[in-house]
């Protein structure tokens, strides 16, 4: 009994220490815990999908702590440092976006790039965290709801950075972007009845938009309507990937034994389309527990949000939340043939610096945002 | 301020956005519930036909090539078909190691060392599941040396594969273009998907501008393969939910060339370097298009050696070069008539008076000589005559009392200048010199004045001038139809192959000369008759005997200029620097039916060498029977 009390005790105490440590440096113990979760687990597919080739995971390990490093260091800049910078990193990423549709390098047939000597770098990732810091910032000081002024000027400051980059292109982060400052108009109190006007309008715009997209982009969405149509272009990903992911079944393959991936029937295994690659070696069962793992996070995201005291914030930290639901979505959408391909990785598990690093320091503000408010009547 | 100031309310914002949580979260929770739907579905529902799918038994998708469409000439006659052939291909994850599976091929003599980094190159463009062509047209015996060793190169197989065959060889070469091997540059140009299984492309000529029409669509079917990825039947096939689509061939074109024409004209410039185009005017329908010396393309088909090409291209007579479509010349007297209608359109000349050329002409305040073709001049001229003739003394009078900027005017609404738009590409658009052409030119301030002597060495089509002979087969048209002005093409008509249904292209306007007064088209036209008539036409001899009337103009372009107290040795010279031969012409001259020109490279003289040339052409058009006795 008491070599069973003293345990306990030791281990209170160990949890409490952890628990000061996580508070000193403003961090979330679950959402962090989620997050690493989810990211070691990516670690472990990825040397799967990458025929057990232990570079990949370890520039991936590499990348991880680098994002996690960002995260901590976000998490110490307090929000008014956050907030009186967002619109001249808006500014600025606005600018370097110019200079990539000017200068910028072209790979994969997309002008992405900025090349700066001694890094190659994409803007674009540094707007998926300005524009809704961008958006709520303009937000902060006024009245919400939102008067009609105050979403056309927010409708702007979202639609320049997305166009540029739709022109690049780059569909799916496009998309990302203009969503993360679309949530924090919504989430700002964007009145019903204007959500109803502009739900047709935008359906509207969409069947206008089709006629500005490029060759490559029109046929994935006719691709995705009807994947058997283009089995030797487009609709080869999908089907590779629905046959992974149908032949996983309830329980999977087994780590390391789904075929489809491990004999490279499965194209951008590593990338993209590494959800087939949990579906086949982890089934139905092991798909559904990540899927609750981003749900988690996701959820405690926009908890913590709930928390925050001021507007910009609570927006901020809504708005990377519920982005990065879309992350999700869209990628385990596209690989399971749910929604079109549109070239979104899937947070914490693909293989790529860039959107790990983007994810965490998303993450590193909201914990910022929510570690600093001012404790008043708790 | 307006009135209605509104005030910040915490308390409202908050319990909003909780609302708007709460709303995305059940949103969130629909869209993953859908998603778990979908995933039920895949995993569990159909999770036996996917297994099936994926293990033991794979399925891969082989592409199936369109047919190339046929390219035939205006009666039918086929230019360019398809034939099977064999052909080695390499799927790359099938072979173990690639670099050994290659130098094996070597040793067989199946391909060439020199070769590897370019198959190597083209091997990683394409999907590793694809076949790859590694070598093109393997002869029998080829063949037959492989199938001894196939079991020694796993990946490596022998396909039969359609391949483009020109029948006639080298005819019309030049028009047609070829097809080769689709290059990693070529697969920055098209969709790859589109190209599946296929292995040849259009490289030049009309094989290259009408890639899309020629392509058509690829069709696939789906394969078990083994763990081997070896194709195999199974019995249970028909239910494994494969499919397949066929391939939809490519379109046939149809070209307004007349083989017929086409042959004659090449044979006349056997031997020769140079060009002939012929067209219909009234259409702009292209009736011979030549540039010699040609080259059979068949072989690129197969595949050249390196040696093989380079032959071609270091050959001297450059057998490569289109001469028709991209060689630019000084078009010497043939602008002749435009000069005289530009003249006569400025009232800067009276038709009627004579001049009296004594072989050389001076401008005022100058003693530079500018010679006429004739040393002992030719005495008295009027318009007709000067033209009948090709007086250079007459002309140079008339284009310096015109100017160059109404001379360069008129030029230029007969096309010269720039590219006549004909169907296939690479056209080059010729040089015709202006007052701001200079001035853009040069960068010296002095080389950028525009000197009188320059609109004296227009008015014989020398100086800074240059044409291809496809613009002056065009300007004669222009001229013949008293400007009336088409579009030059090749192709007429499109045909599905399935179908049937010809797909007929419409006869395209090219800026029409317009405003020109009945009576100035026949002084320029009768001019040209003079060429062809006696008593002193420069081109008399050829058009004798023929029964219908002929409108021509000849010429003769300097290779370089001569120096002015140097006499003109034509012994001395190499063959390569002497004069150029030109001759355009049109006929019958009251209701033409074909216009053309003639450019033979070195050929002295365009009544001596161009004009016979032009006679057999326009003979073989219209009188298709052999000339009347």
């Amino acid at each position: 009994m008491m070599m069973g009390g003293m345990e306990t005790s030791t281990a209170r105490r160990t949890l409490s220490a952890s628990a000061r440590l996580l508070g000193r440096l403003r961090l979330d113990g679950l959402l962090l815990g989620g997050l690493i979760a989810i990211a070691v687990f990516g670690l472990l597919v990825l040397y799967s999908a990458s025929a057990q080739n232990l570079a990949f995971a370890r520039g991936q390990f590499l990348r991880l702590g680098l994002g996690l490093f960002v995260l901590v260091m976000l998490a110490q800049v307090h929000p008014k440092y956050l907030r009186m910078f967002a619109p001249w990193i808006y500014v600025g990423g606005v600018l370097l976006l110019l200079i990539v549709a000017l200068v910028g390098d072209v790979g994969k047939g997309a002008q992405r790039w900025l090349d700066l000597g001694f890094i190659r770098f994409q803007p674009s990732e540094l707007m998926k965290l300005a524009v809704p810091m961008m958006c709520a910032w303009y937000l902060h000081d006024r009245p919400l709801p939102p008067n009609l002024f105050s979403q056309l000027a927010l409708a702007g400051l979202i639609l320049i950075p997305v166009a540029l980059i739709a022109e690049q292109p780059d569909l799916g982060t496009a998309l990302l972007i203009g969503a993360s400052g679309v949530f924090v108009i919504l989430l700002a109190g964007l009145r019903l009845r204007v959500i109803f006007t502009l739900v047709p309008l935008l359906v509207g715009l969409a069947w206008v938009g089709w006629h500005f997209l490029h060759d490559y982009q029109r046929r994935r969405v006719l691709t995705f309507l009807n994947p058997e149509n283009d089995p030797l272009g487009a609709g080869y990903h999908i089907i590779q990937s629905q046959i992974a992911i149908g032949s996983g079944g309830v329980f999977g393959k087994g780590y390391m034994n789904g075929s489809q991936g491990q004999l490279e029937f499965l194209p951008e295994r590593t990338t993209d389309f590494i959800f087939a690659v949990i579906g086949e070696e982890f089934g139905l069962l092991g798909l559904l527990v990540l899927l609750g793992a981003y749900l988690f996070v996701i959820g405690r995201g926009l908890y913590l949000a709930l928390e925050c005291q001021d507007t910009f914030a609570r927006l901020v930290a809504g708005s990377v939340s519920l982005t990065f639901f879309v992350y999700v979505f869209i990628n385990a959408g596209m690989v399971s043939g749910l929604v079109p391909v549109v070239g979104v990785p899937l947070p914490l598990v693909s293989y790529g610096g860039t959107s790990m690093v983007t994810l965490m320091a998303g993450f590193g503000i909201l914990m910022s945002l929510h570690s600093h408010r001012k404790l008043v009547g708790s | 301020m307006v009135s209605s100031v509104r005030i910040k309310d915490h308390h409202s914002e908050q319990r909003m956005f909780l609302n708007r949580s709460i709303a995305a979260g059940a949103l969130m929770l629909t869209l993953m519930l859908a998603l778990a739907v979908k995933l039920f579905q895949l995993q569990v529902l159909r999770h036996d036909h996917y297994a099936e799918l994926s293990q033991g038994n794979r399925v891969r998708v082989e592409p199936v090539p369109p047919n190339r469409g046929l390219i035939v000439d205006r009666n039918g006659v086929v230019l360019a078909e398809n034939l099977p052939a064999f052909q080695l291909e390499l799927t790359s994850e099938q072979v173990p190691d690639v670099d050994a599976a290659l130098a094996g091929l070597v040793n067989l003599q199946l391909i060439q060392e020199a070769e590897i980094p370019d198959i190597k190159r083209l091997v990683r463009s394409r999907r590793s599941f694809e076949g790859v062509p590694i070598r093109l047209r393997l002869t029998d015996e080829e063949v037959a040396r492989f199938a001894v060793h196939r079991h020694e190169f796993q990946g490596i197989d022998i396909r039969t594969r359609l391949t483009r065959h020109y029948p006639l060889g080298d005819v019309a070469v030049h028009a047609l273009g070829y097809v080769a091997a689709i290059s990693e540059q070529d697969l920055t140009r098209i969709d790859e998907s589109e190209y599946a299984g296929t292995t040849l492309i259009g490289k030049i000529g009309l094989e290259y501008a009408y890639e899309k029409e020629l392509h058509g669509d690829p069709g696939f079917r789906q394969v078990l393969v083994n763990a081997q990825g070896r194709p195999v039947e199974l019995a249970s096939q028909a239910d494994a939910g494969l499919s397949s689509r066929n391939a939809v061939g490519g379109n046939d074109l149809v070209l307004s060339l007349d083989v017929n024409v086409q042959r004659v004209a090449e044979e006349a410039l056997k031997g020769l370097r140079g060009a002939i185009v012929a067209i219909d005017p009234t259409n702009g329908d292209i009736i011979a298009f030549v540039s010699t010396p040609g080259f059979d393309p068949n072989p690129f088909g197969r595949g050249l050696s390196s040696a093989e090409y380079s032959a071609l291209q270091d050959n001297i007579d450059r057998p490569l070069f289109n001469r028709a479509l991209r060689g630019v010349y000084p078009p010497g007297s043939t602008i002749k008539p435009v000069v005289a209608l530009a003249a006569l359109e400025n009232q800067t000349v009276d038709p009627d008076q004579v001049r009296y050329c004594r072989g050389f002409f001076t401008l005022p305040g100058s003693r530079h000589r500018y010679r006429d073709w004739r040393p002992e001049g030719h005495g008295n001229m009027n318009m007709q005559e000067a033209l009948a003739q090709s007086c250079d003394t007459y002309f140079y009078a008339v284009a310096h009392a015109l100017g160059v900027d109404k001379l360069s005017e008129m030029l230029g609404r007969f096309g010269l200048g720039r590219p006549t738009g004909i169907d296939i590409g690479g056209e080059k658009a010729g040089l015709l010199p202006s007052r701001e052409w200079k001035q853009r030119a040069f960068s010296r301030p002095a080389d950028r004045v525009w000197f009188p002597g320059d609109t004296v060495n227009i008015s014989i089509g020398q100086g800074y001038m240059l044409t291809t002979p496809l613009q002056l087969a065009h300007m004669a048209a222009t001229i013949s139809r008293r400007g009336k002005s088409y579009v030059p093409r090749l192709v007429t008509a499109v045909r599905d192959p399935r179908t049937g249904v010809t797909r007929r292209l419409p006869p395209q306007t090219n800026g029409d000369v317009n405003g020109i007064s009945p009576g100035r088209w026949d002084r320029a036209i009768n001019g040209m008759i003079g060429v062809t008539s006696p008593p002193r036409g420069t081109a008399r001899g050829s058009a004798a005997g023929a029964p219908y009337k002929i409108a021509g103009k000849t010429g003769t372009a300097q290779v370089f200029s001569v120096g002015q107290t140097e006499k003109y040795d034509e012994k001395t010279i190499e063959e390569r620097l002497r004069d150029h031969a030109l001759f355009v012409a049109f006929a019958p001259a009251d209701a033409p039916r074909i216009a053309l020109s003639v450019l033979v490279e070195n050929g002295r003289s365009g009544s001596g060498t161009a004009a016979p040339v032009a006679r057999k052409v326009m003979d073989a058009y219209l009188l298709p029977e052999g000339p009347e006795e």
